[in-house]
């Protein structure tokens, strides 16, 4: 009995932690809907520049919750989700971009891993192709010989 | 053939992974050093309160047609520590230095001033990184350097020290001094 109370209250803790979660981020107060809608693409389209592959809205670095104010109160003043994107991009470089856009500059960061890939598979082929067992012909002596060394023990 | 093929292939990475490191060795490569897209471009205007008097404000407007350097520094920034006394040397053989104190409570940032001396012509304080985002700082120190235009020529992440100095800002510097005294030259003479 005592087990299930547990059980069910670790369920309802784990169901609940991504809201918990959550709750640590500060509120920021839109006029419209529009505007909200607004901000959460564009903290999840703009990247958190001390971290470690996260963006704004997964990180709570000083400068990530700065950057969130910073766009709040861009979208507030009426500044359009392009804008404010071109405004970090200006500043920061296309590192501040989550998904870097596809260019000449970001080219191998798009392609490498396929370039990677592709390396990768020609290796293992050629491997495997080598590893292949050949076809000996045997004589029926050989044969014999080779059942009765294996049927030895 | 595909065995040279991975050998090849191996020496390659090998060769690459051996510049990666000598240039991190050296300085030259920081992962962590984003590179600035501010490099000739005009430097965004400073309009933000002093950090020793609150209804001050600090501009740069009076930099202009001078070289200077913009410092961003903090107390909680261990290398604004160790960099602080070679810029307080930079101050007094007649660098201009314009500081930004980021992401501090005043008290402890005038504190530290107090104790390890003043380098800057005058302190911003931005408790919330206003300004920091607005030149597209990440990190501190960091430390910019701007012309008579008011460009921004070059960036530095991380502390200054005489070999920085040396290879990144010097150049500058001395540029200025003697264009500025031809210039006077020119004044003279007309």
């Amino acid at each position: 009995m005592q087990f299930k109370t547990l059980q069910s209250l670790c369920l309802a803790l784990l169901i609940a932690s991504p809201f918990m979660v959550q709750a640590k981020f500060e509120i920021q107060p839109f006029a419209t809907p529009e505007q909200e809608d607004d901000y959460k693409q564009l903290i999840g389209e703009l990247r958190c520049l001390v971290c470690q592959n996260q963006n704004l809205a997964d990180s709570n670095a000083e400068l990530a919750q700065d950057m969130r104010k910073q766009v709040a109160k861009q979208l507030r003043k009426g500044s359009k989700p392009d804008e404010i994107v071109a405004y970090m991009v200006n500043r920061y470089g296309d590192f501040v971009m989550y998904r870097p856009p596809f260019k000449a500059t970001t080219m191998l960061l798009w392609l490498g891993p396929l370039v990677f890939f592709i390396v990768a598979a020609g290796v293992i082929a050629s491997f495997m192709r080598k590893q292949k067992t050949e076809d000996i012909d045997l004589s029926e002596q050989q044969t014999d010989k080779a059942h009765s060394l294996l049927d030895d023990d | 053939v595909s065995r040279y093929f991975v050998l090849g292939g191996f020496l390659l990475l090998m060769g690459v992974f051996a510049v990666v490191l000598s240039k991190m060795g050296s300085g030259e490569y920081n992962p962590r050093d984003i590179p600035t897209e501010f490099i000739g471009k005009t430097a965004p205007e400073i309009n933000v309160p002093d950090l020793y008097n609150p209804e001050e404000m600090v501009t740069t407007i009076s930099m202009r047609g001078r070289v200077w350097l913009f410092n961003i520094w903090g107390t909680w920034c261990p290398e604004c520590w160790r960099e602080h006394e070679y810029l307080n040397q930079l101050a007094k053989s007649g660098v201009p230095i314009v500081g930004l104190n980021w992401r501090d409570e005043r008290q402890e940032a005038q504190a530290m001033i107090n104790r390890l001396g003043n380098p800057f012509i005058s302190i911003g304080y931005d408790p919330d990184s206003q300004v920091a985002i607005n030149w597209g700082v990440y990190g501190a120190p960091e430390t910019f350097l701007i012309n008579e235009q008011g460009q921004i020529v070059a960036k530095h992440a991380g502390g200054i020290t005489p070999k920085v100095w040396q290879k990144k800002f010097k150049k500058y510097f001395e540029k200025s001094a003697s264009e500025s005294s031809s210039n006077q030259q020119n004044e003279v003479k007309s």
